[in-house]
């Protein structure tokens, strides 16, 4: 495709579209799965790397993500019969997907290894729960915690919560605004055979639904899931000959972190977040802009992360993010769709990287919808976005991930279609 | 000395090298709000740290602190995570802005700190008063005992004083 005029030609971009996305897996995202973290991440790391038509003895790296709540590349690739040239399993959850795609950039183009899988595998609902509860809210309070889980300050919403307030009080935010994002995602998640809830929401029901902690209601807060997915990088030469069209990727930038990402209150303003500094290596390194974009992946661990993000990345003007995600423009159909999959609100949690595999398939126009298949053995989309039908986005050529550690960190990546 | 101890029935634990934070609360149980104050920017720190976060100096001392202020931004917890906090709810946790260098080192900069709504005895507050509570309020510290060495800072209304007319509270309310 013909890319839009370079936004800034002085920036690093010696990395564009050197590298892609070559193949996308996952588990079924289910409560319950009855299986361990080395066998879900097994399922996925092998149905991704099928995917891309790479054999086993091809892919030569691997890393993942978790905070001891999963397993180890070394059993992943030792199950699968993987010999690796690298592998490294670091510790994180939300905003990892992003940031470890660029750390697979950089250790191929050190010669270290020539194709990466990346994968996260967690039971978060089954085994170590994402919203807190269960053993790690009785865990001794100890050392830096006391400033914090000693007041009942804990969970992720909890901890985002003040940053949500003080955006609503300083830019007039509305709940209704807010709640129509999962209002938004959901009716993508019903068109989305494998989401978790499939079930359509309105904005009245998010606000009826019980309080959490303010702003945030039961339906602001996402689903706790258990699965796994991956997905596979390698080189944009090498991807030429993978089963798919190449998701060329345009820019990463990992982890980007507001000062003090520790204590991110201390400095303001406390509703600003990550993405308002990792936009100044995003678009630059991917040489478009926000207006470029088809089709978001901005985190939806809450309602309110997606609007906070969109709004630093630069979608719409800071403090417009709740008339940006309740106006229309972030459903399919819409000007440019956010979470087409329906996100961490209703398909499934797996930390981010199934956000980034829904902008792969979108990048292929291969949406696993309902839609029917044609005698090609492709899917024929229809873009008739009525429940239980279609979430293509038409036309689909570039994607952007924003993905969300907490309102103190932040990543992401631009992907385009070859 | 480390310190084990006990708050709502939740264990607190105090490891005998964290001395920063030891510090920290060695003053606060004598009700007596202290922050370290870097020897070389002259900027207070909160919480407690090894170095300065405005200027890397490691070189401080513990100063006394004025501790009153605003609430910069709150929660109200309904549905608590913590068994501790079960029979507790609605909770407030405030984000609160110090008087005592508010606006430093830049306009978006405060000393923040974190407490939950109690009442002047350190328990945390009934629901009426949680109620009366948002962005503005001005409040004063008070502390919850828990242990030799170990209080934790809280939060109170601050009755003697002027109040903006109307509090910023969640719409919904």
């Amino acid at each position: 495709m013909p890319m839009p005029a370079e936004t800034d030609t002085t920036s690093p971009k010696y990395l564009r579209d050197k590298y892609a996305i070559v193949g996308v897996g996952e588990t079924t995202y289910t409560r319950g799965s009855g299986i361990t973290t080395r066998a879900l991440g097994t399922w996925a790391v092998r149905n991704a790397i099928e995917d891309s038509g790479l054999k086993a003895s091809d892919v030569d790296g691997m890393l993942s993500y978790q905070s001891g709540d999963s397993t180890f590349s070394t059993f992943i690739a030792g199950d699968l019969g993987l010999r690796l040239n690298f592998y490294m399993d670091v510790f994180g959850g939300g905003s990892s997907t992003e940031a470890l795609v660029g750390m697979a950039m950089g250790l191929m183009e050190a010669g270290m290894c020539k194709a990466v899988v990346i994968f996260r595998a967690m039971n978060g609902f089954s085994q170590v729960r994402i919203g807190g509860t269960g053993a790690r809210a009785v865990a001794p309070v100890s050392g830096d915690a006391l400033h914090m889980r000693a007041y009942g300050w804990q969970s992720a919403g909890q901890m985002f919560a003040p940053s949500f307030m003080r955006h609503m009080h300083d830019y007039g935010t509305r709940p209704e605004q807010v709640a129509a994002v999962k209002a938004t995602h959901s009716e993508h998640a019903s068109n989305n055979p494998k989401a978790f809830y499939k079930k359509r929401f309105t904005v009245d029901e998010v606000l009826a639904s019980r309080m959490i902690c303010k702003p945030l209601h039961l339906l602001d807060c996402c689903v706790e899931t258990d699965n796994a997915t991956a997905v596979v990088v390698t080189s944009a030469d090498r991807a030429k000959d993978c089963r798919h069209p190449r998701a060329l990727i345009r820019g990463v930038v990992g982890r980007c972190s507001k000062p003090r990402t520790d204590m991110h209150y201390q400095t303001g303003p406390i509703s600003t977040v990550a993405g308002h500094y990792a936009k100044d290596i995003l678009w630059p390194n991917s040489g478009v802009g926000p207006e470029d974009i088809d089709v978001t992946g901005s985190y939806d661990a809450f309602t309110f992360t997606t609007v906070l993000q969109l709004e630093d990345y630069g979608f719409c003007k800071k403090g417009e993010g709740g008339d940006h995600v309740s106006n229309g423009t972030i459903r399919l159909g819409g000007k440019r769709p956010n979470n087409t999959s329906g996100g961490h609100l209703c398909e499934g949690y797996t930390h981010g990287m199934n956000m980034v595999i829904e902008n792969v398939r979108q990048l292929r126009h291969d949406a696993d919808d309902s839609c029917p298949i044609g005698p090609d053995g492709k899917r024929q989309h229809t873009y008739d976005y009525r429940e239980g039908g279609c979430r293509q986005v038409k036309k689909c050529e570039l994607t952007a991930n924003l993905g969300w550690a907490n309102p103190g960190t932040g990543s992401a990546m631009v992907m385009r279609r070859d | 000395m480390g310190i084990q101890a006990t708050y709502l029935g939740m264990p607190l634990q105090l490891d005998d090298l964290d001395v920063e934070n030891l510090a920290f609360f060695k003053h606060c149980a004598a009700h007596n709000f202290h922050l370290q104050k870097c020897a070389k920017c002259g900027l207070l720190r909160y919480p407690p740290t090894t170095a300065c976060p405005w200027c890397m100096s490691p070189k401080s001392q513990w100063v006394p602190v004025d501790a009153r202020g605003a609430v910069h931004s709150y929660t109200e917890v309904h549905h608590a995570i913590q068994p501790a906090f079960k029979s507790h709810t609605p909770y407030l946790i405030l984000i609160v802005d110090l008087d005592t260098q508010k606006g430093k080192p830049t306009e978006h900069e405060a000393l923040r700190v974190v407490g939950n709504l109690a009442l002047p005895d350190g328990t945390l507050a009934p629901p009426e008063m949680v109620r009366r509570v948002g962005i503005g309020t001005r409040v004063r510290m008070v502390f919850s005992g828990v242990a030799p060495g170990l209080a934790l800072p809280q939060w109170t209304i601050d009755e003697g004083v002027l109040h903006p007319p109307m509090p910023w509270r969640y719409p919904q309310d």
